[in-house]
């Protein structure tokens, strides 16, 4: 995660492997609100930008729904933790560790993301 | 015939009115019913139902919502009911009850609630066409039948609590009504001279005709025995087409008399303590028909369920006994508070009066004190608001001075004495007879935090409803004392409750989320991101405010966008799979042929599946997100709107076809349908908006289902408020009569913007009333007759809502860097979500989605319908 600087040709990337996978010009992302991406393997990554400026990239895929659906939640922090909610149930997602937090056991895949 | 004894004994009920059902209700909380064969004798054509709620029939309330019989308890217990088939004979002998049908049932006990009989003074041509009595549903509808098609005037015999709910019934019906009372005052056993006064001048003010200390001598009819007026004893004659008699009630005992059982002298079967009738301990007697052990006959429905309790005790061998009740009464006549408690009339020895009177706005408060300062009972007309507590402490000595017990607040001393001040033994709930320290074990040890848990848990405040009020400050006393913090902020960003922010908005003209966290959100959450609870709950607000405080009234402009919910943010409907719904408007539900080609032909063209909705109007599933702007663009292209589906925000107004089509209708539905649709379209609020409108009482758009539903009256239109339907059904409550158009619109235009104005999130406007302080009547106070001043405010911010709208929808599709949000992924906007997929079903389409291993939990908020 990197601190992104406020020019409008950055690049959005994704760590995959050893490569990064630019996504999107960084000015798509408007604070709180997420885009989804393809990959070239057919994964979904979610991906937010916060008021502070700080990326963040999760799998898209809910895990209580099946539905690729997370970067259309919304997004907030709880208690210093930035989180997504699920917009089909709310079950809510730390965006740095993918933790579910209104369950333990669930647990959704993160990425290394930075603006170039 | 004879019906076949079972080898379990029997229980018959004859009579199955409110104390009859509450008698079964109590047999079968004993266990009693699967011990027991019980049979049911019931006169009417129709199971109990509400008879003190009688008079709501002409607010709209049908016959089977005053019923209060569920048929599924009837079956569940195994309980045999014959309705229309009275018992006519009982052979106490021989243990048998004969019904009209002829049907003879062996009884092992025997139970009596056969109710009382109206009673109809012996004048002459008393039974004349156009007489009636003012007991049952069938009494009801044949008076309405009779005002509809033969009567303009109408008078009521009889001065009393039924015979004033009669009076303002035939006005309702459009009468000139008078009322004509023998004694010298209206209602003169509830209330003294001074009380029938200031209750005298408030009616006279409604328009109603009173004639105190007159006689009826005659009815006088015409040569086809027609009423067309009577005699009265001071020689005067009043003319009239209809009259109603409702000069009280006797017990209906000639059955128990025709078996040889002992009756009072004045009529009552007479029974102990029990309920058991003297002199036959298989015979019980229940409600208006028994002479109570303490020599009364009891007209109120408390203590005849307090007797159908005992009775029922006594037959399961518990202990209880009934050896009297209490009087105390508080009720709305034709909307004036009328109360009454303890010894109302002072008829103890050496007792004081302390009196309020105030004939100007009708307000008149008694109270009987005894000579060492015992509260001994009193009257309240006008405003019965401290009724809770002064009748919770009768007979002790109250903590502040009687004086100012009555004087109203504000005029120098007057006391608010609250519930706190009451013993725990006061009974707060008389109809459940439940207790304060019962309310207050609800909130210490069963952890209610709120009055519909505590109503759930106790059953208090769910009879007459006249205790809600003490029962809220009870409730919010208890957890105030017991040091339950309670955090009402709208969650850990905002310490403020929703309406706090709304007002803080309002005032400031505070128009950015952003701007609101970081001047008023919680020390913590100032410059931070918010929360998925206080964004969307916040965009709403500066949505429903946007023009006065100078906010886009375009929800995806700018920072709102980011603020909404996934609905909102891409205006349709997220479905499981990932896909949206598609919902134009249709207001009213009137739509054209070609409107309804075009939608099927979308439908076709972008293979969705096509449901006609509950709001009538059209749902079109399975639409991609990339597929949405072009979808609207050819709605928008064919005169459709966005019909805010997706939103927290109006959803339909639905209508029956009315006066135009319907051979019952008697206003033209359709249009105030269409005209209210497109008035409130795009009117963002805490929770989404349902209404309706039907052209008649028969109610075929089933408006008092909704947040704010219409009837049409033939002098105008009824409205309704705060119904929902869902999993907490609720019918919604009349809150004004026979509006004109324009004073329907104003109405509806203070009640939603008072609505927006102090709900919670995700309030719908049922929980709403339940839950503000004062409850319908405050909201009525508010927003009929402006007790706050704010009318003009509300007025003037829907105002601005209603000049400022615009489709959302067509100014979407005309805003290209709006509509580069439409794709699936940002990387390859061409590509559609591949796990968006469907397979067919009955023709149309359905979502294909993978197994999943974590079964659905959802979340608050989101079992919301």
């Amino acid at each position: 995660m990197t601190l992104a600087l406020e020019t409008t040709d950055l690049k959005v990337q994704l760590q995959l492997g050893d490569d990064w996978f630019t996504v999107c010009d960084l000015s798509l992302l408007v604070p709180g609100r997420g885009v989804a991406a393809l990959l070239p393997d057919g994964r979904q990554v979610a991906l937010f930008r916060d008021r502070a400026g700080e990326l963040y990239a999760v799998d898209n895929r809910d895990p209580f729904s099946g539905a690729a659906v997370l970067s259309r939640g919304l997004t907030g922090s709880l208690q210093g933790r930035p989180f997504v909610a699920s917009p089909l149930l709310k079950q809510r997602f730390d965006l740095r560790s993918g933790q579910c937090l209104d369950d333990d056991t669930v647990r959704i895949g993160t990425y290394e993301v930075r603006a170039t | 015939m004879t019906a076949t004894p079972g080898a379990t004994p029997t229980i018959v009920l004859v009579g199955h009115g409110m104390v009859g059902q509450r008698f079964l209700e109590a047999l079968a909380e004993r266990g009693l019913t699967a011990t027991h064969r019980v049979v049911v004798l019931c006169e009417e054509p129709r199971p109990a139902y509400d008879r003190v709620q009688l008079t709501s029939y002409f607010s709209g309330k049908t016959p089977e919502e005053l019923s209060m019989t569920d048929m599924e308890f009837i079956k569940d217990h195994g309980i045999e009911l014959y309705v229309g088939d009275p018992a006519e004979t009982i052979d106490r002998d021989a243990r048998k009850v004969t019904a009209r049908s002829g049907l003879v049932f062996d009884y092992d006990v025997l139970v009596l609630a056969t109710g009382s009989y109206p009673f109809v003074p012996p004048v002459p041509n008393k039974d004349a066409e156009g007489c009636f009595v003012y007991r049952t549903i069938e009494d009801l509808l044949a008076i309405e039948e009779y005002a509809r098609s033969r009567a303009t005037t109408g008078a009521v015999v009889g001065g009393g609590l039924l015979g004033l709910e009669a009076a303002g019934a035939l006005k309702g019906l459009g009468l000139t009504s008078h009322i004509v009372e023998f004694a010298p005052r209206l209602m003169p056993v509830q209330v003294d001279e001074g009380g029938g006064a200031a209750l005298l001048r408030t009616i006279e003010e409604m328009g109603l005709s009173v004639h105190t200390g007159v006689g009826t001598q005659e009815i006088v009819t015409d040569a086809s025995g027609a009423v067309t007026g009577m005699k009265l004893s001071d020689g005067s004659e009043l003319a009239t087409d209809l009259v109603v008699f409702s000069a009280g009630v006797r017990p209906r005992d000639q059955l128990a008399r025709e078996s040889g059982l002992t009756v009072g002298e004045r009529g009552g079967i007479a029974v102990d303590e029990q309920c058991r009738t003297v002199g036959d301990p298989h015979v019980f007697a229940i409600g208006e028909c028994a002479l109570a052990a303490d020599g009364r006959v009891y007209g109120l429905v408390a203590p005849g369920y307090e007797q159908a309790e005992t009775a029922a005790a006594t037959i399961a061998a518990d202990e209880a006994s009934f050896t009297g009740a209490d009087l105390s009464t508080k009720l709305k006549l034709l909307g004036v508070d009328v109360a009454s408690f303890g010894d109302a009339h002072g008829t103890a020895e050496d007792c004081l009066d302390v009196v309020y009177s105030d004939s100007r706005s009708g307000l008149y408060k008694k109270l009987v004190i005894g000579r060492d300062g015992t509260l001994l009972g009193g009257i309240l007309i006008g405003d019965a608001d401290a009724y809770g507590t002064l009748r919770a402490l009768t007979g002790s000595v109250p903590p502040v001075s009687p004086e100012s017990l009555v004087l109203p607040a504000g005029a120098g001393g007057g006391a608010q004495l609250g519930p706190s001040a009451l013993p725990d033994e006061a009974v707060i709930c008389s109809c459940h007879n439940v207790t304060k320290g019962t309310i207050r074990g609800a909130v210490t040890e069963h952890s209610c935090t709120t009055v519909p848990e505590v109503k759930k848990c106790t059953k208090a405040g769910t009879g007459c409803g006249s205790c809600v009020k003490i029962l809220g400050q009870l409730v919010t006393a208890e957890l105030e004392a017991s040091g339950v913090e309670v955090d009402k902020g709208l969650c850990g960003c905002f310490s403020q409750t929703r309406e706090e922010l709304y007002e803080i908005v309002l005032a400031l003209r505070i128009n950015t989320y952003q701007d609101m966290l970081d001047r008023y959100g919680r020390d913590g959450a100032r410059g931070g991101d918010g929360c998925d609870v206080c964004k969307p709950a916040v965009a709403s607000i500066i949505a429903s405010l946007a023009p006065t405080i100078g906010a886009s009234g375009y929800v995806l402009d700018g920072e709102q966008a980011a603020l909404q919910e996934t609905n909102d943010h891409f205006l349709a409907n997220l479905q499981k799979n990932g896909s949206y719904s598609v919902v134009p408007r249709i207001p009213g539900g009137e739509i054209t042929p070609e409107g309804l080609i075009v939608i099927g032909e979308i439908a076709r063209d972008f293979g969705l599946y096509t449901k006609i909705t509950g709001g009538q109007r059209i749902d079109m599933f399975g639409a991609r997100v990339e597929q949405l702007p072009l979808i609207w663009a050819r709605l928008v292209d064919a005169g459709f709107e966005s019909g805010h589906a997706y939103g927290k925000s109006l959803r339909t107004v639905k209508s029956c076809v009315g006066q135009t089509w319907c051979r019952y209708g008697v206003q033209d539905s359709v249009r105030m349908a269409i005209d209210l649709e497109l008035r409130y379209r795009g009117l963002r609020s805490p929770h989404k908006l349902k209404s309706a409108v039907s052209g008649c009482a028969r109610e075929c758009a089933e408006a008092q289902s909704k947040d704010f539903g219409i009837i049409a009256t033939s002098n105008g239109w009824n409205l309704y408020v705060g119904g929902n339907g869902g999993a907490t059904p609720r019918h919604a409550d009349l809150l004004a009569q026979d509006l004109s158009d324009t004073e329907l619109i104003r109405l509806i235009d203070r009640f939603l913007m008072f609505y927006i104005r102090t709900a919670d999130r995700l309030e719908r406007t049922s929980t709403w009333l339940e839950r503000i302080p004062g409850g319908l009547d405050h909201v009525r106070d508010v927003v009929v007759e402006d007790s706050l001043g704010i009318c003009e405010e509300l007025e003037s911010l829907m105002a601005a809502h209603v000049a400022n709208y615009a489709d959302e929808w067509a100014t979407t599709i005309n805003d290209p860097e709006k509509l580069a949000r439409f794709v699936s992924f940002v990387n390859a906007p061409d590509t559609p979500d591949p796990v968006v997929g469907f397979v067919p079903e009955r023709d149309q389409i359905k979502p294909d989605l993978p197994l999943l291993t974590i079964g659905h939990r959802p979340l608050e908020g989101s079992a919301q319908r």
